[in-house]
C-alpha cells in the first residue's frame, strides 16, 4: 500500500511538473495574448493541482488535506474567471488577433473588434 | 442539494464514530449514507439526487479524459516545430438559460485546453469561444455541445 501511494505521488508530481513546463513553453510560443491565455489558464491549474494533490497524498493528515483540497476548489474555481476576463478585456481593447486566425465571428457582432 | 449535505453529514458521522480518518474510510463512510439514504428515499420526498450522482461523477471521469486528450493535442502542437493550429473565434449558440447553468460551461470550456470562452452576447443566447483548433467551426460548435452543454444541462436542470 505505501508503495502504490508513493508511486500516485511520484506520477502527480511528474504530471504537475510537466504541465508546468508545458505551460511556460506556450506562452513563448504562443503568437497573440489569446493563445497566451490558452496555455498560462489550463496548464497552470492542471499542473498545480497534481501538486497539490501529491501533497495531500504525502501527508495524509487531516489539516493539510482539507487546506490542499480548498486550494484545488478555489484554482479551478477563479482561473477560468480570471483567464476569461483577461481574454476578454484584452478583445475589448482590439488586441490583435494572430494572423493565423481562421474566423472571428465575434466581429460582426461588436463595434470593438480588433 | 439538501440530500447530498445529508449525506456528507452521514459520512462524518461514519468518519467520526469509526474514529478513522482516511481516505478510504471517508468514501466508505459516503457509500454507507448513500445506501442508507436510498433505502429511505421515500421520507426524502422527490429527488433526483440518486439518479443524478452517478452521472456527475461519470460526467466527472468524461472531463478528466477530454482535458487530458486535448492537453496532449495541444502540448504537441507547442513542443513539435509544425504548427498544426488554426486558432478562430467561434459563436456557440446556447441551450443554457440560467446564469448558472452559463457560468458552469463557460468555466467548463476555459478548463479545457484548446477553447477560452470569450463573451456572452447581450441577449445571452450565444457564446463566443476562443479555439486553437477552428479549422471547421461547425465541428468545434458540436464538440462543445455535445460534449459539455448536453451534460451541464442534465446535472443542473
Amino acid at each position: 500500500m505505501p508503495a502504490l501511494i508513493d508511486s500516485l505521488i511520484i506520477i502527480l508530481l511528474a504530471l504537475g511538473s510537466l504541465f508546468s513546463l508545458l505551460a511556460a513553453l506556450g506562452i513563448l510560443v504562443m503568437p497573440d495574448v489569446y493563445g497566451r491565455m490558452q496555455a498560462a489558464s489550463k496548464a497552470v491549474t492542471f499542473g498545480t493541482t497534481s501538486i497539490v494533490l501529491a501533497a495531500a497524498l504525502h501527508f495524509q493528515e487531516a489539516d493539510i488535506v482539507a487546506r490542499c483540497l480548498l486550494v484545488c476548489v478555489f484554482l479551478f474555481v477563479t482561473i477560468p474567471v480570471a483567464s476569461h476576463l483577461v481574454a476578454r478585456a484584452a478583445y475589448r481593447a482590439r488586441e490583435p488577433l494572430a494572423p493565423e486566425t481562421s474566423v472571428d465571428e465575434l466581429a460582426e457582432h461588436t463595434k470593438d473588434a480588433p | 442539494m439538501t440530500v447530498l449535505l445529508l449525506n456528507l453529514t452521514l459520512m462524518a458521522l461514519w468518519v467520526a464514530s469509526t474514529g478513522v480518518f482516511t481516505y478510504a474510510n471517508s468514501a466508505l463512510g459516503f457509500l454507507v449514507g448513500f445506501v442508507v439514504l436510498w433505502w429511505l428515499q421515500t421520507l426524502l420526498g422527490p429527488t433526483a439526487y440518486f439518479r443524478k450522482l452517478p452521472l456527475a461523477l461519470w460526467f466527472s471521469a468524461l472531463f478528466l479524459w477530454e482535458v487530458l486528450k486535448s492537453n496532449l493535442r495541444v502540448a504537441w502542437d507547442v513542443v513539435t516545430p509544425n504548427r498544426l493550429r488554426e486558432p478562430g473565434i467561434v459563436a456557440v449558440p446556447l441551450d443554457a438559460e440560467s446564469d448558472a447553468e452559463i457560468a458552469v460551461l463557460a468555466n467548463l470550456i476555459t478548463l479545457t485546453p484548446g477553447s477560452l470562452c470569450l463573451d456572452v452576447s447581450e441577449d445571452r443566447r450565444t457564446l463566443y469561444v476562443h479555439a486553437m483548433f477552428a479549422r471547421e467551426p461547425d465541428q468545434v460548435r458540436r464538440e462543445i455541445k455535445q460534449r459539455f452543454e448536453r451534460w451541464v444541462l442534465v446535472l443542473l436542470r
